[in-house]
């Protein structure tokens, strides 16, 4: 357990010069944006001079840069991350009550994304250069180059209006809500076709690792001992050079939080989904800076999150990572 | 095997036609579809192979499709290949910095650039082109911002190895400047990983543009894939194939580039095995 703990506290000491600089990357970015939040806050409710010199005096913007920075820093201490116009509430709130939508999506991605494309990765590194490995291959190649947005709304078009499987949009039914487990059933089904737009593209790349992993492992004296061994074929693959080839695609795993993440603002948007990537996206078309700012804040603390734990699962898995630099 | 034989082994080869292919169609754009593309010329949502005027079709407006895909080859082109140099650029000179003069240097430019790893890029990009204004320079900026991280890694580690080598001794020792030495005799040496990175980036480069137009943040000036996708939405139960078509196109295209870029790895790791 020790070992665990020193990468758990290396990584967070590691994660508040990162922090640092992204506060101070989106205070840039707020400073750059044409108009402040008077000028959002006048083009909703109007105004006349009198009131945009008394609110920029109330909210401090007449200050010098250097009070502006420490006013934001103060303020982001509080868990205040500034008032959404488009809203009409504060950024956190909002940002909060979207975040349990998008990460139901993202793990639910992840989960398949990683089962599936190891299952897959594994059939086709076991007879590298068989029929299977290269369909399977073919296939992820292609998945890998494809647009997550639109295979989502290609998805869209074949199985909800085509078809008629599944629901056009949104998390669960608005219109006759479900309670119990008919709701988690319900969110389930309205799910399915996002989560397959999201994750494809991860399996795609899953599925290369664990193979490239596999070819390399086949290579390697251990398994040439394991067969000398006589250890049967499926017992090789699985319990030798699978394990072996899943390191890298955990490394993976962390890597990819920050595009996940990513990916699902358009996916969001593709299926009205409302979540954090459609937040964002809605801040945008909204010219709503504080609110896009605190949405790309959250999410950076997901993704160092994400980091973390996986950093820590690494070190359960594989006893080489070292405890001292 | 040499590394030319390498790399013109199956992958390579459908890598180098499906990106011909699309450097034709972006070449032909303006002979094959002359005048604007965004023209409304034809009755609308005409559908694809029933008229030979407009073999694609026409979208909801009474647009050509096919002068669309064709213009929307170039546009995703030249964002692939403008971003790649930027994000190329910038890559150099942080990793080369980074890995040659070290310390401090070091450090806070390797911070940066785990904080820039941080960050969902997707909404980075959203964020600056959002507030620098959608044009073709801005998603050029938004594309790099993600991507520079990778090439400004693998050159510091490269460097790294090389600088303690003879031959950078024997030019301190001649008086050459530091940074000389950095840029004009390390960074040479260091490069063939870094090119290899080359197709990873231009793919990510056509994803992110394309998510970025289809969300309409494109740049506005010109024809996209991703604005066209998001055009044929409107009409998406009826004429599917509006979002169909330069969806195809994109993964061709992101298809074919990390083709090439797989066999040219292929190439260089073969030619650096037989070194």
């Amino acid at each position: 357990m020790s070992r665990a703990w020193t990468v758990a506290r290396r990584r967070l000491l590691h994660s508040i010069p990162v922090l640092a600089i992204v506060v101070l990357g989106m205070f840039a970015l707020l400073e750059a944006a044409s108009g402040d939040a008077v000028d959002a806050y006048l083009a909703v409710s109007g105004g006349d001079a009198g009131l945009v010199a008394q609110l920029r005096q109330e909210w401090g913007l007449d200050r010098s840069f250097l009070a502006r920075l420490g006013a934001y820093l103060a303020a982001l201490g509080r868990f205040d991350l500034g008032w959404s116009v488009a809203f009409s509430r504060p950024v956190i709130a909002v940002v909060f009550e979207r975040a349990p939508n998008t990460l139901l999506m993202m793990g639910a991605a992840i989960c398949f994304s990683f089962f599936a494309g190891t299952l897959l990765g594994v059939a086709a590194g076991v007879r590298p250069g068989s029929v299977r490995d290269r369909i399977l291959s073919a296939l992820a190649l292609i998945l890998y180059a494809t647009p997550s947005f639109w295979l989502g709304l290609m998805l869209l078009v074949s199985f909800a209006v085509k078809l008629s499987w599944f629901p056009l949009g949104g998390i669960e039914n608005i219109g006759m809500p479900e309670t119990g487990i008919a709701r988690v059933i319900d969110i389930a089904h309205h799910l399915v076709l996002p989560v397959l737009s999201l994750g494809l593209i991860y399996l795609a790349l899953y599925l290369r690792l664990m193979r490239s992993g596999m070819v390399e492992a086949w290579r390697s004296d251990y398994i040439r001992t394991a067969r000398a061994k006589g250890l049967a074929p499926n017992r090789i693959a699985f319990r030798h050079a699978a394990r072996n080839a899943l390191l890298p695609v955990v490394t993976m795993l962390g890597l990819q939080a920050g595009a996940l993440l990513s990916g699902s603002v358009v996916v969001e948007s593709v299926f009205a989904i409302p979540g954090m990537g459609r937040l964002a996206f809605e801040a945008v078309t909204q010219r709503d800076v504080p609110l896009l700012l605190g949405v790309f804040l959250v999410s950076t603390i997901m993704v160092i999150v994400a980091n973390f734990c996986v950093d820590l699962l690494y070190a359960q898995l594989d006893p080489r990572v070292a405890v001292e630099d | 095997m040499r590394a030319a034989n390498r790399f013109f082994s199956g992958g390579g080869i459908v890598g180098t036609m499906l990106v011909a292919g699309v450097a034709i169609a972006a070449l032909l754009a303006p002979v094959v579809a002359p005048g604007d593309p965004l023209a409304l010329i034809g009755r609308p949502l005409i559908e694809p192979f029933t008229d030979w005027r407009f073999p694609l079709g026409t979208d909801r407006l009474g647009r050509d499709v096919l002068a669309e895909l064709l213009h929307g080859a170039r546009a995703t082109l030249i964002v692939g290949g403008a971003a790649m140099l930027a994000t190329l650029i910038v890559g150099i000179v942080i990793g080369t910095l980074a890995g040659f003069i070290g310390g401090t240097v070091d450090e806070a430019l390797m911070r940066l650039a785990d904080a820039f790893q941080s960050v969902p890029t997707f909404i980075l990009a959203l964020a600056f082109v959002s507030i620098a204004g959608p044009s073709l320079t801005s998603v050029v900026i938004a594309v790099s911002l993600g991507a520079w991280t990778a090439p400004a890694r693998v050159l510091r580690a490269e460097i790294l190895s090389l600088r303690r080598r003879e031959f950078v001794d024997a030019y301190r020792v001649l008086g050459m400047a530091p940074l000389h030495i950095a840029f004009r005799e390390v960074l040479p040496n260091a490069l063939p990983p870094v090119i290899t990175l080359a197709a990873v980036i231009v793919a990510n480069a056509i994803l992110v543009e394309a998510a970025l137009s289809f969300l309409g943040l494109g740049n506005p000036n010109s024809v996209t894939w991703g604005a066209m996708i998001a055009e044929g939405r409107a009409v998406f139960r009826s004429a599917p194939f509006l979002s169909a078509i330069p969806g195809v196109a994109i993964v061709v295209t992101v298809l074919g580039v990390n083709l090439l870029g797989d066999a040219a790895n292929d190439a260089i790791n073969a030619r650096q095995a037989q070194v």
